[in-house]
């Protein structure tokens, strides 16, 4: 056989780059559309649901695809939204919201972009830095860990006051992200899980959750492929969380809690562990459910009211569905184009 | 027979607390050779396939995997030097189809890392062009390409086997350690993994270590027979040396009747 790409894979896979493109269109004028004719509160929540999808699909690279328990998005999330606020925060309020920064960062102001970057690296960076004990040792001790790092950061976030201003959190953050962010982020965790999904080293990262013994006699190496699956799962999570701080223009050391982590853990078991599309739908419909059970809330004074709808939503199909909605599976039009 | 050494084991030892499940057990297994090791229920085997592996921690020994010291290295290491292996209760990736088992055996030998895969670089095209084409071509080997998209959790006990001994041979190793291949199957299924196991041998060149019960498969198969007992190696040699040295016979008839001597 020819040493090169075969002829058809190449024609393949120019009909497959056109489909995604118009794919991304179509989901682009939804977006314009929605924008033109809904009131600011619907786009606002229509960002917050690309949030959403783009944590959901992270979290099922790391739980789905990997097999691995962590419960980290939150902690992840609160250290991405700090590092972007700080960075992006204009000098002249910075004087006196936070006068006890170091120099640099009280006289300086970085665009959203490498903002969201800081974020999103040193999350990673802390990501992989737990990983390197926690991930040798077996089972659900990442759940712990993670568990314990969200304690932690939060307990940071609310002591550190001379970078964070402690438990009131910062406010007024510039609102520099709007639901063309948001899409194009879910968009781009969709575009990365999925390619993994369908690759030799995403199956690698499955075939390490179905049977790490096996995995690593195939000549895998599992911590690697588990650390890279969390890493991943931290950078997106980080920059998520720089996005939604400037959506959202607050960030207090709570705002990102145990809460949204079972939530996003909700999100992956519903859709089906390993299912991409299924996230994304799971990620859709949670989002709906509690926006929808909000004025019910206020209504009858029954706060907490969409968090037991979730818990009620994922006890259900755990029952009946227990591989969640999609199983492991993709729907056949993604697998024909990834 | 005597090619370079694949897999030098010197005096492995294994020790569960007081038990001592492998002792001093050496292995000189050369290319191309098809060796089987046998011994009662206990007597070490798999023990020693999991030290061979690097599954299990030495307490004493050497592994020497292609001329390459491999002793206390990770698993993964091992099977990239070139050791494959079955197990004796099969460890399949259940919710991957027959293929995607067969390709992730494939992975330590072809994969791209994560900035290729996502950009998809030509390197990593051409990766997963190779990997596929291997799987298939393997899948055919083994008689699975008809149920090649089947989730493998599903299959049949002597489907699942296969798929096993795929899987490990996608990774083009120098040794495949196969642990009790022929259990549970019906005879119709061992004859032809019989006929699998000396085409792996000897087209695809593979030395083969293998641990069976059933004697007649064994003492037709291999030309060399190592005999475990109670962790220690009680016989070495060809089968008829192996089947007339009063310390096997011993073995299999004073610990226990019901070893299935079919010979
Ligand atoms: N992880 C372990 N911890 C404690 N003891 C063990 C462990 N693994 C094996 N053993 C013991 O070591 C001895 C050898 O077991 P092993 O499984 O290697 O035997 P085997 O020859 O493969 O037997 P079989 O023919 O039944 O498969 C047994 O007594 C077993 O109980
Ligand atoms: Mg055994």
């Amino acid at each position: 056989m020819s040493k090169n790409v075969p002829e058809v894979t190449r024609r393949r896979s120019a009909t497959g780059l056109l489909a995604l493109a118009a794919l991304l269109g179509v989901g682009a004028a939804l977006v314009y559309a929605a924008q033109a004719t809904l009131s600011s509160y619907v786009v606002t929540l229509l960002a917050l649901m690309f949030l959403n999808i783009a944590l959901a699909v992270s979290l099922t690279v790391t739980n789905g695809f990997a097999g691995l328990f962590s419960l980290g998005h939150p902690a992840f999330m609160t250290i991405g939204g700090y590092i972007a606020a700080v960075l992006t925060y204009p000098p002249a309020r910075k004087d006196f919201m936070l006068p006890d920064l170091p120099a640099v960062l009280l006289t300086n102001q970085i665009p959203l972009l490498p903002a969201l970057l800081a974020g999103g690296i040193i999350a990673a960076i802390l990501a992989f830095l737990v990983g390197l004990p926690v991930l040798r040792l077996k089972g659900h001790y990442l759940a712990v860990a993670t568990l314990g790092l969200i304690v932690i950061v939060q307990g940071l976030a609310t002591n550190w006051s001379g970078l964070t201003r402690g438990g009131s959190g910062l406010n007024g953050i510039p609102r520099l992200t709007d639901i063309w962010w948001c899409f194009g982020f879910a968009a781009l965790a969709i575009y990365v899980a999925l390619r993994l999904k369908f690759s030799s080293l995403g199956r690698a990262m499955m075939a390490t959750r179905e049977n790490a013994m096996a995995a690593e006699l195939s000549g895998v190496s599992t911590y690697r492929v588990r650390m890279l699956a969390f890493v991943i799962g931290a950078f997106f999570a980080a920059v998520a969380g720089g996005l939604m701080v400037h959506l959202i223009t607050v960030v207090t050391p709570k705002t990102y809690s145990v809460v949204l982590a079972f939530n996003l853990i909700a999100m992956v078991v519903i859709g089906g562990s390993g299912s991409v599309f299924g996230a994304v739908l799971a990620a859709i419909a949670l989002t709906g459910i509690s926006e929808a059970a909000r004025p019910l809330e206020e209504s009858l004074n029954l706060y907490g009211l969409s968090q037991v709808i979730v818990a009620l939503a994922l006890i259900l199909v755990l029952f009946f569905r227990p591989n969640g909605i999609m199983g492991g599976a993709e729907p056949r039009l993604l697998r024909r184009l990834f | 027979m005597s090619g370079p050494s694949v897999i030098q084991a010197s005096n492995l030892t294994r020790r569960f607390g007081g038990l001592v499940a492998v002792e001093d057990y050496s292995l000189d297994l050369r290319e191309r050779e098809l060796v089987g090791l046998i011994g009662p229920n206990g007597a070490g085997k798999t023990t020693a396939f999991n030290l061979l592996t690097g599954i299990t921690k030495l307490s004493s020994g050497r592994i020497v995997i292609a001329g390459e010291d491999m002793t206390g290295r990770a698993p993964n290491r091992l099977a990239q030097r070139g050791v494959a292996r079955t197990f004796q209760n099969i460890r399949l990736f259940a919710d991957l189809s027959v293929l995607e088992n067969i390709m992730c055996g494939g992975h330590m030998r072809y994969g791209s890392s994560f900035f290729p895969t996502i950009l998809q670089l030509p390197s990593f095209r051409r990766a997963e062009a190779k990997i596929a084409r291997q799987a298939r071509d393997i899948a055919e080997l083994t008689d699975l390409a008809a149920i090649a998209d089947r989730r493998a959790g599903d299959l049949s006990y002597g489907d699942q086997r296969r798929v096993e001994i795929a899987r490990a041979l996608a990774g083009e190793p120098r040794a495949l350690l196969l642990d009790e291949p022929a259990a549970g199957l019906n005879p119709a299924e061992t004859e032809t993994l019989v006929g699998l196991i000396g085409k792996i041998n000897t087209d695809l060149k593979v030395a083969v270590l293998v641990v069976e019960h059933d004697m007649h498969l064994v003492m037709g198969l291999c030309q060399r027979i190592q005999v475990l007992n109670r962790g220690k190696l009680i016989a070495d040699g060809t089968p008829a040396e192996v089947q007339s040295s009063p310390a096997v016979i011993e073995a299999y008839l004073g610990t226990r009747r019901s070893a299935k001597t079919h010979a």
